[in-house]
């Protein structure tokens, strides 16, 4: 670790022996991890290993079979809302209304969490090339543009930990260079990320990557 | 979460809803058109005997205001649980049933409220003497909000099914009873003159029980729902 984040207040992510099971069957058993400010857990696997729904218990929309989440030291079901307030989920389905303009959809998704003060929502639409197109129906942009609208949506909230499944969908290869320094400027300011990809991350050196396979378990 | 930003982001929600029906409004309508077309369908196949039309006039209007609100129902959370919008509101720094309270509002000023300014038409058109009138209205503006609330629950159990219609009037249906039988009944006792005030009491009661308790059933259907 540098010098500039070890003074920085680390938070931690842990989880102890988590189970899932579906329709009868073990997806994962007996999963464990620990993630801190600046690092990002990196789920592999095959299709249906489990990944989405790690993720969806890892944000609590799903409850394990078995097992805990603590944030803090604080388990995140006795926490709810207050857990919520540190998370942003990106999931398959990018959350956007489609009769909505960009930049009303990233006013309601600031409104729901903890809203960032540092950045305005032009500047997020900005940072993730949708500059221009605030006002066009969200109807009217391209796959590949909805998926940076939702990423945007992590821009304006002050959440510490990203949930990430699969967020380079119909993106461009420019397009995913541009996210993942996004994210890399996300988890250097000191957040975490927990995310999905069958994209070959490119992350520079410097970040710590915590990677599970839940294939080879 | 402090409280301004619980009720910005209540006031938020609502008129994030509002603008949305306003973009969708030939969709709108529709609740309100099916309740003035069923309406006007029975003097048409009970026939003139204005007696007669008089005696059913507040069950069919109130029926069919059960009905429109069971059709309208479905779109409170289908489109937000089809494109994500769901997930994120169970994962808001916020209490879920203050975000479904601000749902459940819109959708009632969408759907509900036409209902009550189009009812004085179509009681006229039933016989309902000017005099029962006002209480028509008063039970309507009690009684529907309540059919809004109690269909929430329902609605938010059945959203994660690709057909949930059937299901969905099965389980809601049963609980609009009391609402049709109290409403039905003031109405008909204002025809004949006598106070309304118990069956107005228990409406009210209806819409607070139901204010308070429907909001958290909802958050917690919609929690099994997407789980």
């Amino acid at each position: 670790m540098t010098a500039a984040s070890s003074t920085r207040t680390t938070t931690t992510f842990e989880a102890k022996s988590l189970a899932c099971i579906r329709d009868d069957r073990v997806l994962f058993e007996d999963l464990g991890f620990t993630i801190t400010s600046g690092q990002a857990l990196v789920l592999e696997g095959r299709n249906g290993s489990g990944k989405t729904s790690l993720l969806r218990i890892l944000c609590g929309i799903r409850l394990p079979e078995s097992g805990e989440l603590f944030w803090e030291g604080d388990s995140i079901f006795r926490l709810g809302p207050e857990f919520h307030e540190h998370m942003a989920y990106l999931g398959h389905k990018d959350g956007s209304k489609l009769d909505l303009t960009p930049l009303e959809n990233l006013r309601i998704a600031r409104g729901l969490g903890k809203a960032r003060a540092d950045i305005g929502l032009e500047e997020a639409l900005d940072q993730v090339g949708l500059y221009g197109f605030e006002d066009v129906p969200t109807r009217n942009l391209s796959a590949g543009q909805q998926r940076r609208l939702a990423i945007a949506r992590l821009l304006v909230t002050d959440a510490k930990l990203w949930i990430l499944d699969e967020p380079f969908t119909s993106l461009d290869r420019k397009g995913i260079e541009h996210m993942e320094r996004l994210f890399e400027g996300h988890l250097n300011r000191g957040g975490m990320a927990a995310m999905t990809t069958h994209h070959r991350i490119g992350f520079k050196d410097d970040v710590q990557l915590v990677r599970i396979n839940l294939s080879e378990r | 979460m402090s409280t301004l930003s619980l009720t910005s982001a209540f006031s938020m929600l609502l008129k994030r809803d509002l603008v949305l029906a306003y973009r969708r409004r030939a969709e709108m309508v529709n609740p309100m058109l099916f309740f003035v077309l069923v309406t006007a369908m029975f003097p048409l196949g009970i026939g003139n005997d204005p007696k007669l039309i008089e005696a059913v006039g507040p069950g069919v209007i109130w029926v069919a205001a059960l009905l429109a609100a069971l059709l309208s129902l479905d779109s409170m959370f289908r489109s937000d649980f089809d494109d994500g919008s769901l997930e994120q509101f169970m994962l808001s720094a916020h209490p879920v049933s203050i975000l479904v309270l601000a749902k459940v509002l819109a959708h009632w000023l969408v759907t509900g409220l036409p209902l009550f300014i189009v009812a004085p038409l179509l009681a006229v058109l039933l016989n309902i003497p000017a005099s029962a009138i006002p209480t028509l209205m008063l039970t309507l503006v009690l009684g529907t909000p309540v059919l809004s609330l109690i269909g929430s629950v329902g609605v938010a159990l059945t959203v994660g099914l690709r057909r949930g219609g059937v299901i969905l009037s099965l389980l809601v249906l049963p609980l609009y009873v009391p609402v049709l039988i109290f409403a039905t009944d003031a109405v008909k006792t204002a025809i004949v003159g006598i106070p309304t005030t118990a069956q107005l009491s228990i409406l009210s009661a209806m819409l607070v029980g139901s204010l308070v308790l429907a909001p958290v059933a909802t958050a917690a259907s919609l929690r099994i729902s997407l789980s």
